[in-house]
């Protein structure tokens, strides 16, 4: 376990990067307002960086052992198909996630470490 | 001037508040559950609230914390993952807001969730107390969501295995909600094949590798959209612009 003096380093790191973002376009404002570049990757950058979220939190999925990433696909299926029929983003994430604690304690038990 | 000792501001931005706090406590509880799961006392998931306030992001420290990430390694990934929010400026109306400490406090507090409030506030209405007021509120069911999540599973004698997937399905929302503005099928193909690449070539720093490889893509694909003679991607969008 990090020790508390490096967990609060980056709590503090993060808060500082966190707070420049949302702080310093209100200085800066002019400039990036007519920035072609800027509206473009506001346009097409947040889906890409979930896109790669997702793909961060299912990297020690193992493909090759126990359940071959079956319980995951099923869970994530659920989160898309409510997300894609509701379009309320809580339930999506309430019931994706009930879906998968329910099947790795369940009837895909040893599929988690 | 608002009259701050009013209790109807707060009262307001209870009211607009309502929709956000159905999805940040539960939220807030599951946060606070992984932050005691990953093995960290309880309070550091108030810590991580007041320090981070991102939701996603806190969710991610988590992980990177964990890991023992190096300081500039999560200060990139900070970087990248709340670099959307430098286009907030662009129209949130900070300018509603009086006074230094206000003010400062409005811009810490400028989450995805205030930043689509602020926006239902009527622009007569749009006060120093209703603004702020709105993002204390909403700062407040996240920090008590965790801080009961982390209690929670200080008493479970075990947190069910699997919460963690509350983070993977945050994602996916966030995505298909961000799908469902941009409507763009190169960008998250782009940023998946990143992704894969990133876990072949760099599984330890796979987050900012996939980033850094999908920003370089995406600044490729401008260029080449911004060609007269461009044959990128989107070439047919410069061209009828």
């Amino acid at each position: 376990m990090p020790s508390d003096a490096y967990v609060l380093a980056a709590l503090t790191t993060i808060l500082a990067v966190t707070f420049a973002l949302r702080a310093l376009p209100f200085a800066v404002l002019e400039p990036l307002r007519g920035s072609a570049f800027m509206g473009f990757l506001s346009r097409y950058m947040p889906v890409g960086i979930m896109t790669i979220l997702v793909v961060y939190t299912l990297k020690d999925v193992s493909l090759g052992t126990g359940w071959h990433g079956l319980p995951e696909a099923i869970a994530l299926g659920v989160t898309v198909g409510l997300h894609v029929w509701r379009h309320n983003a809580l339930l999506s994430i309430l019931g994706g996630t009930a879906a998968y604690v329910l099947l790795v304690n369940t009837v895909l038990a040893s599929a988690v470490a | 001037m608002p009259d701050r000792s009013s209790p109807r501001p707060l009262a307001a931005a209870l009211t607009d508040t309502v929709s956000v706090g159905v999805a940040l406590v539960p939220l807030g509880v599951a946060f606070g559950l992984l932050v005691v799961e990953a093995g960290l006392s309880w309070w550091w998931a108030p810590l991580f609230s007041v320090f981070i306030y991102a939701g996603s992001l806190e969710f991610l420290a988590i992980g990177l914390v964990v890991a023992a990430t190096p300081l500039a390694s999560i200060a990139l990934a900070t970087l990248l993952v709340n670099f959307r929010h430098v286009f907030y400026a662009l129209s949130f109306p900070l300018y509603a807001v009086r006074g230094r400490a206000a003010r400062t406090y409005s811009m810490y507090a400028l989450t995805d969730e205030a930043y689509a409030l602020a926006h239902h506030i009527p622009e007569a209405e749009r006060t120093t107390a209703r603004v702020v007021w709105m993002q204390v509120l909403c700062q407040s069911y996240w920090v008590l969501g965790g801080i009961a999540g982390a209690l929670l599973g200080e008493v479970l004698p075990e947190v069910p295995r699997g919460m963690w997937f509350a983070l993977t399905a945050l994602f996916t929302v966030l995505a298909l909600d961000a799908y469902r503005h941009s409507r763009d099928v190169p960008s998250p193909v782009l940023a998946l094949g990143s992704a894969l690449v990133a876990l072949l070539v760099a599984p330890g720093e796979m987050l900012v590798v996939a980033m850094l490889l999908f920003l370089t893509a995406l600044t490729v694909r401008f260029a080449l959209r911004r060609r007269p003679d461009g044959r990128g991607p989107d070439a047919e969008e410069a061209a009828r612009a």
